[in-house]
């Protein structure tokens, strides 16, 4: 549903976004994450036809974003940072504006508009003036124009921000939804959760290049290793720290806590116990370790500035963890 | 997936073929903008306040300063004054409530900008002409909506306190004026606009504009104290083509690109010397400079890109010695006047000069130069109109002065061919193409190069102009100073003496 192929974007001497790689299948949901000034922005403006890539390609529901922009702007619906509304119209007045801009007639661009509203917990407040609008409501109303000619492709830059944490939890259950809808949706946030949460793959992009790839777990596994586990015993360990070590990869040892990975933990967590009482020894407690997207997103972005390379040179390197393009091999 | 949209199927319009550029679904489009700015404008105090008092309070205001003024000029016999005065305060009446739409352009074009809400309308089907129109028409339509009720009311007024009616040639020439004055200013608004982030820029621009429309009105009362309302038609045909270059040009800066990838709000004096000098020196990144011949083969190859601004000065070289021939019929010389003129011992003349030989050649070439460097200065502020009459004035001064030489009884071919052929040959070519190199640049921002900005392309349009100046045009110019000063006093002597 969405592609593109070495999508360049150059300001004079300035390249905001370099031979970036993408694909969004239909019904998937791409989240960008990425420092202010990655491209985030600059990326979705070209997918939106925009602005004109410098160089590469790409394609959104079909249509070329250099040779086709009406047609791919009309099969996509976007949410700017700043949802930017014309604050001396009512809501629903602006929402027939945008309506009419898609050749919807008005009977149904308010039965629409009027649904979406209650939807997102807006009931009554279609008729008041956008200027008396909360921060959260403005971002809403802008998702709701977004939303409103049922776009196939839907661009979304910081939805929830500005939002109240219930606003947020609507807003987030309706992109879920949208999801589901099989729409093709790519999430530009700064909220890591929200990511991992709706996100079904995950695009670190810095420095106008993807440097990581992947599901939030593959990110998680490729560059914070296999989960890891912690495990509790009746007593310490004492001497068979080399059995355990036989079916997991033990971190540390401390008395009767113990810290190990294991790639499957499903599979080799119920050996490890079975082992452990063959051994004589009481499992009081087994958890995971809590592995944080931030983690994951602070080491892509901080190595890629401490090595002082592009994310493309780091993938030169030998053994390199970082993603090469959009099918997230790593 | 949800229901398939049946927006989905429908077909955009093919632009092939069209006589303009634009057809019924694009007006459509835009419309929709239309309605809604103006809608926007009208719940706006600080724009329909003023609006009012300018469309009701200000013409009767008008009205009674142009009673007084009559009362108070007959008083002395001096009525003229007043009977000229009384159309320019109609024209005063219908220009103020169009200034408005400077307003209203600043505000709707770069106002949506400052505001954020311009990327959501760049995110839907609209295209860029739709959206250009929409906005032009939206700055439009109010003003001049009020300024034509305020000329209604002044001329009610006056038709009912002084009976005072218009003749029809000067009402339509005022409701023109108007209406072209009020496109002009949006058409200058939307360049400005373009090129800024923020209102106070654009408003700080907008004296590129303010300052010609005061200078204008300022003209259009001259010409109106003068009684020629012939003048006032050529001015809103002059006022109507400078409308359509504006016109074109927003066209050409009002797209996406220009809007969200840029702007000057700070003067990048570096960058700007850079691209300068980079065509102007042909530096490459690859190659670096180029030796003096490949740099010299380089200039050469700007020669094919001067074909069309060459070919209007040549069509305006024909009309400048067709406008002195005009004008030495319309105004020739008093028969004392000619018959000093008949009397012009040349050789006598070029013999007073002897002394001055030495150093004509340098005082030639540095002349020409100064004339050169002041038609480009004064052209690149103008869009090239002064600095192609400037080109022009000279060769218009010549055929003047050898009609006027034939009325004497003299041999025009004798004058042409002494005083001015010999170093001509070369003068005027070289001048041409100067003159067309010049307004190749100061015409460069109409139509952008694709993928520059207007600051690029005129920046490197002028850096071709300096090229051709400094490769071509200063030598040849200084060859036929040399022409001048040593080979065409010697013809001059052969043939008169």
């Amino acid at each position: 549903m969405i592609e593109a192929r070495g999508l360049t974007k150059r300001f004079e001497d300035f390249i905001a976004v370099n031979r970036l790689d993408l694909d969004v299948q239909e019904g998937e949901l791409l989240a960008l994450l990425g420092p202010n000034g990655a491209g985030k922005t600059t990326t979705v403006r070209m997918l939106s036809a925009i602005l004109r890539p410098t160089a590469g390609q790409a394609r959104v529901a079909g249509y070329d974003v250099i040779r086709e922009p009406d047609r791919v702007r009309r099969e996509i619906g976007m949410l700017t940072e700043q949802p930017g509304l014309y604050l001396r119209m009512s809501g629903l007045e602006y929402l027939t504006f945008y309506g009419r801009l898609y050749g919807i007639d008005d009977a149904r661009i308010h039965a629409r508009a009027l649904a979406l509203f209650d939807r997102f917990a807006m009931q009554g407040a279609a008729e008041r003036r956008l200027g008396t609008y909360s921060k959260g409501m403005r971002q809403k109303v802008g998702l709701i124009r977004a939303m409103l000619h049922d776009p196939a492709v839907l661009l979304l830059d910081e939805p929830t921000s500005a939002m109240d944490p219930h606003s947020a939890r609507l807003v987030r259950n309706a992109i879920a939804e949208l999801r589901r809808d099989r729409r093709s949706i790519i999430l530009c946030t700064h909220n890591l959760n929200e990511a991992e949460l709706l996100a079904d793959r995950i695009a670190i992009i810095h420095q106008g290049e993807i440097v990581a790839l992947d599901t939030a777990a593959g990110l998680k596994r490729r560059l914070l290793g296999d989960p890891q586990m912690e495990l509790r015993l009746d007593r310490p360990l004492d001497g068979h720290r080399a059995a355990l070590e036989a079916l997991v990869s033990v971190d540390w040892v401390r008395g009767d806590l113990i810290r190990y990975r294991t790639p499957e933990p499903a599979v080799n967590n119920p050996r490890l116990v079975q082992r452990l009482t063959e051994l004589g020894l009481g499992v009081v407690g087994l958890y995971p370790v809590s592995q944080s997207l931030e983690e994951v997103y602070l080491r892509v972005v901080n190595r890629d500035e401490a090595s002082g390379l592009t994310g493309k040179e780091e993938l030169a390197k030998p053994g390199a963890e970082l993603a090469r393009n959009g099918k997230g091999e790593m | 997936m949800a229901s398939v949209d049946p927006l989905r199927s429908v077909d955009l319009p093919s632009r092939a073929g069209r006589l303009l550029p634009f057809d019924a679904h694009d007006l459509r489009m835009a419309l929709i903008v239309t309605r809604r700015e103006v809608r926007d404008s009208f719940r706006d105090w600080r724009i329909i306040i003023p609006i009012i008092l300018l469309t009701l309070f200000f013409p009767l205001l008008m009205n009674f300063t142009a009673q007084r003024l009559l009362s108070f000029v007959s008083d002395y016999g001096a009525e003229i004054i007043a009977t000229r005065l009384i159309p320019f305060l109609l024209l005063i009446v219908g220009f103020f409530p169009t200034s408005f739409s400077l307003v209203i352009a600043l505000e709707t074009f770069v106002g949506e900008k400052e505001r954020k809400s311009l990327e959501p309308l760049l995110a839907t089907p609209l295209t860029n002409t739709q959206l250009y129109m929409g906005k032009i028409l939206a700055s439009v339509i109010p003003p001049l909506f009020a300024s034509y009720l305020g000329i209604g009311v002044y001329l009610i007024g006056l038709a009912l306190t002084l009976d005072w009616y218009p003749p029809p040639e000067l009402f339509v020439q005022t409701v023109l004026l108007t209406t072209v004055q009020g496109l002009l200013m949006v058409a200058g608004a939307v360049v400005v606009s373009s090129q800024t982030t923020s209102t106070r820029a654009a408003n700080l621009l907008a004296s590129f504009i303010i300052v010609p429309m005061a200078l204008l009105i300022q003209l259009e009362a001259v010409v109106m104290f003068w009684g020629n309302y012939t003048g006032l038609w050529w001015l809103i045909l002059g006022l109507f083509v400078a409308t359509l270059i504006l016109v074109r040009v927003g066209l050409g800066v009002f797209n996406r690109e220009e809007l969200l990838g840029r702007d000057i709000d700070q003067i990048r004096i570096g960058w700007m010397w850079r691209i300068f000098w980079r065509r102007f020196s042909g530096w490459q990144t690859e190659s670096g400079y180029p030796g003096p011949v490949r740099w010299f083969r380089q200039t050469l190859a700007l020669l094919p890109a001067l074909r069309l601004p060459f070919l209007f000065t040549l069509l305006g070289f024909a009309g400048a010695v067709a406008f002195g021939v005009y004008l030495a019929y319309r105004y020739p010389f008093a028969a004392p006047l000619q018959a000093a003129l008949a009397d012009v011992d040349q050789v006598q003349n070029l013999a007073q000069l002897r002394g001055l030989l030495g150093r004509l050649p340098l005082f030639i070439f540095l002349h020409n130069l100064r004339v050169v460097a002041l038609a480009a200065l004064l052209g690149a502020f103008t869009f090239g109109v002064i600095g192609f009459m400037i080109f022009m004035l000279p060769w218009a001064l010549i055929s003047y002065i050898s009609v006027q030489l034939a009325f004497a009884g003299l041999s025009v071919s004798r004058f042409l061919l002494a005083t001015i052929a010999p170093h001509a040959i070369v003068e005027l070519p070289v001048l041409l193409l100067i003159a067309a190199a010049a307004l190749r640049w100061q015409t460069a921002f109409i139509s952008p190069a694709p993928e520059q900005t207007v600051s690029q392309t005129w920046l490197e349009a002028g850096a071709d102009f300096a090229r051709l100046l400094v490769g071509l045009g200063a030598p040849l110019l200084l060859l036929a100073a040399l022409i001048e000063a040593f080979v065409t006093p010697l013809v001059v002597i052969a043939l008169y003496s």
